[in-house]
């Protein structure tokens, strides 16, 4: 697979990936049928802003980056902000994926919208 | 350390050397009169007895192709358009080489019936279910002899007789048992088999079929009439000289690789499936190649651990969905009724007999601690997850599988 350096560098050495106990927002996307599952895990301050976030992913070495990779964009942001990291986003921080691997970006991306829904839903 | 061997293996010495001259000194058409051609002629003949001594046949019985691929067309296509009025049933398996399987599917596109005999668990199908199988209609039996992915063998001898009894052509696929394990095609009982030079050290683009005397097929490739009209074309002559030497290699030399690879591959089984939890091996224990072994582990996705063994020396491979352009999961490893997230954690590893310093041991250390590594990421590994009615990415909102 042709990946760029990035996506192998943050498959290598994946950035945030654990479980988080005190998560209190865990959306999880995929289906590991189809070979990709991920689990994103935020921790959501009171002034809204993400102030941790990790992941579990279960998928190839495009998932894995992507799920790095979209740990890293989201930390710190407002939910609000958050919620604007686009599909593309994930894919164009990683200095692009392969074609047949845009759909790990995706993923990346849908995991985090999960996770914040999951957060709103605890929240209201 | 290269462990993907079934894939394509490297050109020995021996053979270059024997192709070299054939690319600038001796590079006649064996079709012309004159000495050069003579030479490229003479060549052509020397490889056609070395391939037809491999399997015992008789040279007149073996046809040049450029490789399994184009063996396997023309013995599928080749038998249905020749038996066109006879009948148009074809019987194969659900796990063939794709060069199989999709001719097979091109022919039903013009109302070919065929029936996938299914393998079971162990990789391997029943007679009883080929019994009865057969109708009047069947005018071809293709089945492969060893499988590229898991290394199971079928039983060809059977089927053959089952096939000769009946009256109906049989051919098989022995690209990987070829040079692996005796193909002998008077004892196998088939009619045609497809053999490739470069899985047995021998150089790409060429092959052959063996189309035992008597029986016609229709020719894919029309032309100048070369390979006795059934492959027009100018040979690949240095391609054929080197096949014709890796054959007479793997010959002389089948009893003795068999016995190092087998022993590594026992070796490799016993020490992956103690030492790696969650760890088991795909295909029937014993009716397998010598050098192919398939192994599958709980909770991780394939083509991560292919790049995490790459980054430590180790080329092997993957029947994961996320590691094929297709984007689908090995459909030979799904016909093994695996459960299908069970896939996409398979490794294929395919062993050489030139492989001295493969260390078992450090290979297995190596697997052990990379399985560890994505299990220790993936949601999957001792938790309980519900992802029932979480939607594929992949394949979208038309996805067959979840």
């Amino acid at each position: 697979m042709d990946y760029s350096e990035k996506v192998m560098d943050h498959f290598a050495n994946p950035r945030n990936c654990r479980k988080m106990e005190d998560a209190n927002g865990v959306g999880t996307v995929g289906n590991p049928t189809c070979g990709d599952l991920m689990t994103i895990y935020i921790k959501v301050n009171d002034d809204e802003v993400i102030e941790d976030i990790s992941f579990q992913t279960f998928g190839c070495g495009a998932a894995i980056a992507t799920s790095s990779m979209i740990t890293e964009i989201a930390v710190g942001k407002t939910v609000e902000e958050a919620l604007k990291i686009s599909r593309n986003d994930v894919a164009e921080e990683l200095d692009g994926l392969p074609p047949i691997k845009m759909h790990c970006s995706n993923l990346a991306a849908d995991g985090l919208q999960a996770a914040i829904e999951n957060y709103k839903e605890n929240n209201q | 350390m290269y462990l993907d061997n079934s894939a394509t293996t490297q050109v020995s010495e021996e053979v270059f050397e024997e192709m070299e001259p054939y690319f600038m000194e001796e590079f006649g058409n064996p079709s012309t009169l004159y000495k050069i051609g003579r030479e490229s002629k003479k060549a052509l003949n020397l490889a056609r007895q070395r391939v037809a001594d491999a399997i015992n046949a008789k040279p007149d019985e073996i046809i040049f192709t450029s490789g399994g691929s184009e063996s396997d067309n023309l013995a599928i296509k080749g038998i249905a358009f020749k038996f066109l009025n006879q009948g148009k049933h074809i019987i194969t398996t659900e796990i063939e080489h794709p060069a199989v399987k999709d001719t097979l599917n091109f022919l039903e596109s013009f109302d070919f019936k065929v029936t996938y005999l299914q393998v079971y668990e162990n990789g391997i199908i029943k007679i009883e279910d080929l019994i009865e199988a057969i109708t009047p209609e069947t005018i071809l039996i293709t089945i492969m002899h060893g499988n590229n992915e898991i290394g199971t063998i079928q039983p060809i001898e059977e089927i053959g007789k089952i096939a000769r009894e009946k009256g109906i052509i049989f051919h098989t696929d022995a690209v990987q048992t070829f040079g692996k394990i005796e193909v002998d095609v008077e004892k196998l009982n088939v009619d045609l088999l497809s053999l490739s030079s470069h899985k047995i050290n021998g150089p790409k683009g060429v092959g052959a079929i063996y189309i035992k005397k008597g029986v016609r097929l229709v020719p894919l490739i029309h032309g100048g009439g070369q390979e006795r009209g059934i492959r027009s074309g100018t040979e690949n002559v240095p391609g054929i000289v080197g096949f014709g030497k890796a054959c007479e290699l793997a010959a002389s030399q089948l009893d003795e690789h068999y016995e190092k690879l087998a022993s590594i591959r026992d070796e490799l089984i016993e020490k992956v499936l103690t030492t790696i939890p969650e760890a088991y091996l795909n295909g029937d224990e014993e009716k397998r190649l010598p050098n192919v072994v398939n192994f599958r582990f709980k909770a991780i996705e394939g083509e991560s651990l292919i790049l995490l063994l790459d980054a430590k020396g180790y080329q092997a491979s993957t029947g994961s969905a996320c590691s094929s352009n297709k984007l689908e999961a090995s459909p030979v490893l799904t016909s093994l009724g695996l459960d299908p997230v069970d896939v996409h954690g398979s490794l294929r590893v395919s062993l050489a007999p030139e492989s001295d310093e493969f260390d078992v041991d450090e290979f297995v250390a190596t697997i052990q601690e990379a399985v560890a590594r994505l299990r220790e990421m993936s949601p999957l590994w001792n938790q309980e997850l519900d992802y029932d009615g979480v939607m594929c990415s992949k394949h979208g909102d038309n996805c067959r599988m979840c």
